[in-house]
């Protein structure tokens, strides 16, 4: 594959300290009062001059939060988190409304230019790479939402994506200005009681990305969001509500990093996706939080909740995640399969190194008929991590002719990390035919003898052997994604023999 | 030039002893044959040469070109010009030949100092070299060695020979596995590497190999060191003889 070939030449460019993201921007920010309580779930919502409406939503899963308690089933293990400890928004300054990406704060300009990521949109056209082999393709396009703590600063190609009728905004912004939309789905596919993080997630998410692609519409471009938290001691907890209306189609992709601190930051984000009859959504993710230091100490707490509501008939989810930072990742990118002849897809990469603990999978739930899902997992475990691909594939009683079929590998390197498989099939339905394949290796001696005979560093031959082991789900993502995922993998693994 | 100066070799796995004092020179130029019967240590003293961990140097020393072999990571002999043709080269899934071996050559041409190659210098080299070897091009898009036959292995590792231009090459049972066409084909692309400046080290079990690659030296190897040295006629001794004159020797 030319993308790999690519990938292995930039890494091998990039001076290899473990966490290139580490820095933090200096800028003044505003913040909510440290602490959570009813007060500070009105401040967030009157900072964000929002309806009536969503302060009693959010009131009402706080007030739901405090009867809730924290979920301890997964193979994760962190000391307690004080909710109290935590500020709950805080908001580069100055947080005037901005009419164009020339009054975002240069130093904010400067964070994403560091990360790569191009909030100009010259500068997108020019950055973005052009397919392997291909011409370079001018109309090669990403539209980027970039959420900084937690406010969204820039988002990109806003005029374009207006003529094609697709809106992509901040959900803050939505929630003032297509509020009919925001209502009618918000909460829909994750409750605000569905869980301790999404309940808490609901009652004080600060922003986020909203996407609504009207009947027939195939988006014209790829659009993204980054996160970046920047701030001590801040949670973020963005909000995603993504709709695919009837026949549209939209490709949607997430990065995010965070500053190398001491203490542990907590995340708990919430992505909600709708797709109506024939449409599609393929969601993503090349999550590298701060993962914490060799020692274990500080990264980033990752509870995530992300769900796929496939409503309409022939209708499809498709959820790709490169998951190599947080010191904690707590996260099942699911899909209901409502619809008839609905499918839905979890690609996934999860690599841990260091003291990083990784519990994550997906829930397949098949209640229409001839619905289908594919889940490939990869996990790979390295250093003293743990990583546990906890899966569920249900079919309801009525429906026939469900179709599942499970492939979870895992590759372990060294001999002081663990890899799991939990994987739960109930079938309520005697005509759903589910499959499941598990394999677990270790990185061979010869492999990487061999490979260092040929001249490879034994961090390239484990790059490499570890890209070729997640290739399948590699090639699933977007070319500039496979890219920047391919360089992660080989960074991520950095120390991890020896 | 003394290319490669083992003396008095002792190595041992988990406690047990596997090369027992093992002398062999090999000038640039030459070309050695090793032959011994099963288990005598010719693949041990292969893996020792390129640094594969898990065996225990117990005596002796391995000097390239007189710097201390032993001192230096697998890559960093790879990139002084030891190339190990395996007896039983592994298997990379996911990982294309091709992009195997560019990240390779590359790797190698970055240690001893030069440039990357560009992708169309890269390309044509490549398929030139293989088409030699009748490697086609779907082989090189497949994952390295896998789903390959036994002799496809092997011509694969001779292009990976040709390719990284080592100055000493060993040559691990290159023969094994091969049908009477291959054997000639990969004999020819073995010969044609031959040069002043290169050494080779092949290890085999038969004549016929050495009928193709005619060998300066034979050395005989039993129970972990040298036994009996000569020219190529050795070779056609033993497969008139056998081992066992020799065994007692050892
Ligand atoms: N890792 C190991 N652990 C234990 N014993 C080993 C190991 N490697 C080699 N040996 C033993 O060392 C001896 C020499 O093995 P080696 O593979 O070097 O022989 P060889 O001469 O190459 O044999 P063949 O002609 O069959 O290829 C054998 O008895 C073998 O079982
Ligand atoms: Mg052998």
């Amino acid at each position: 594959m030319v993308a790999v070939q690519e990938t292995v030449e930039r890494v091998r460019r990039i001076d290899v300290d473990q966490y290139r993201y580490g820095f933090e921007t200096q800028i003044e920010s505003d913040k909510a009062p440290k602490g959570l309580s009813e007060d500070t779930v009105r401040f967030i919502s009157a900072k964000k001059n929002e309806p009536a409406w969503m302060l009693e939503w959010r009131l009402e899963a706080y007030r739901r939060w405090l009867t809730m308690t924290e979920p301890t089933w997964a193979r994760v293990d962190y000391p307690k988190i004080d909710y109290q400890d935590i500020y709950y928004y805080a908001a580069p300054k100055p947080k005037k409304t901005l009419s164009s990406i020339d009054e975002i704060d240069p130093e904010i300009l400067k964070t994403y230019e560091k990360l790569g990521i191009p909030l100009r949109e010259v500068a997108i056209l020019e950055g973005v790479e052009p397919p392997p082999g291909g011409p370079p393709s001018a109309n090669r396009k990403i539209a980027v939402d970039a959420v900084f703590d937690s406010v969204s600063v820039a988002t990109t190609f806003q005029k374009e994506l207006k003529a094609a009728g697709v809106i992509f905004m901040p959900i803050s912004e939505a929630i003032r200005e297509h509020p009919e939309l925001v209502q009618k789905y918000l909460g829909t596919v994750v409750p605000t009681s569905d869980n301790y993080f999404a309940t808490l997630n609901s009652a004080v998410f600060s922003d986020g990305s909203f996407v609504y692609v009207p009947p027939g519409v195939r988006c014209p471009m790829e659009l993204s969001t980054y996160f970046r938290i920047n701030e001590r001691n801040t949670g973020q907890f963005e909000r995603t509500l993504i709709i695919a209306d009837k026949g549209s189609y939209v490709s949607y992709l997430e990065g995010c990093t965070a500053p190398q601190r001491d203490e542990n930051q907590l995340h708990a984000a919430v992505v909600e996706l709708v797709t109506f009859d024939d449409a599609e959504i393929k969601y993503s993710t090349v999550q590298n939080w701060y993962p914490g230091n060799s020692e274990g100490k500080g990264g980033i707490y990752n509870f995530v909740t992300k769900r796929g509501d496939c409503r309409g008939k022939n209708s499809k989810i498709s959820w790709t995640q490169v998951e190599t930072g947080s010191a904690i990742t707590w996260k099942y990118p699911s899909c209901i399969l409502r619809g008839d002849n609905s499918s839905g897809e979890f690609y996934s990469i999860a690599i841990s190194n260091g003291f990083q603990q990784v519990d994550s999978g997906t829930k397949m739930i098949h209640l229409g008929k001839n619905t289908s899902s594919r889940i490939i997992s990869k996990g790979i475990a390295a250093g003293k991590s743990q990583n546990t691909y906890r899966g569920l594939v249900s079919a309801h009683r009525k429906a026939t002719g469900a179709r599942n079929y499970t492939a979870c590998d895992s590759l372990l390197i060294g001999d002081k990390c663990g890899a799991h498989t939990v994987p739960y099939v109930e079938a309520k339905n005697s005509s759903a035919t589910f499959e499941h394949e598990a394999t677990t290796s270790k990185i061979s001696e010869d492999v990487l003898f061999y490979c260092l005979q040929r001249g490879l560093s034994e961090q390239q031959a484990i790059g490499l052997v570890v890209n070729g082991f997640a290739k399948d789900v590699l090639q699933k993502l977007p070319m500039e994604f496979a890219v920047e995922a391919q360089k992660l993998i080989s960074i991520s693994l950095e120390g991890s023999v020896g | 030039m003394t290319l490669l100066e083992i003396q008095d070799l002792n190595v041992g796995v988990d406690s047990r002893e596997i090369i027992r004092g093992l002398d062999l020179m090999v000038n640039a130029g030459e070309v050695h044959a090793i032959m011994g019967p099963n288990g005598s240590g010719k693949s041990t003293l292969s893996h020792v040469i390129a640094g594969k961990s898990g065996y225990e140097v117990t005596g002796g020393h391995i000097l390239f070109r007189g710097e201390d072999l032993l001192e230096m990571e697998p890559n960093e002999r790879a990139a002084k010009g030891v190339f190990l043709a395996f007896q039983y080269p592994v298997e990379i899934p996911g990982v294309t030949t091709m992009n195997f071996l560019r990240t390779a050559l590359n790797a190698l041409r970055k240690a001893r100092g030069r440039g990357e190659l560009s992708t169309p210098e890269f390309l044509k080299k490549v398929r030139e070299v293989a088409g030699s070897l009748n490697i086609t091009r779907d082989m090189l898009k497949r994952g390295v060695n896998v789903g390959f036959s036994g002799g496809e292995k092997k011509r694969n590792e001779v292009l990976q020979m040709a390719l990284f231009e080592p100055s000493l090459c060993i040559l691990d049972e290159i023969d094994s596995g091969l049908d009477i066409d291959a054997l000639r084909i990969v004999a020819s692309g073995i010969n044609g590497l031959r040069s002043p400046e290169r050494a080779m080290i092949v290890i085999t079990h038969y004549q016929r190999l050495l009928h193709y690659i005619v060998p300066d030296y034979v050395h005989v190897m039993s129970k972990g060191r040298v036994v009996k040295s000569g020219g190529k006629e050795l070779a056609l001794e033993l497969e008139a003889c056998g081992y066992a004159q020799f065994e007692t020797a050892a």
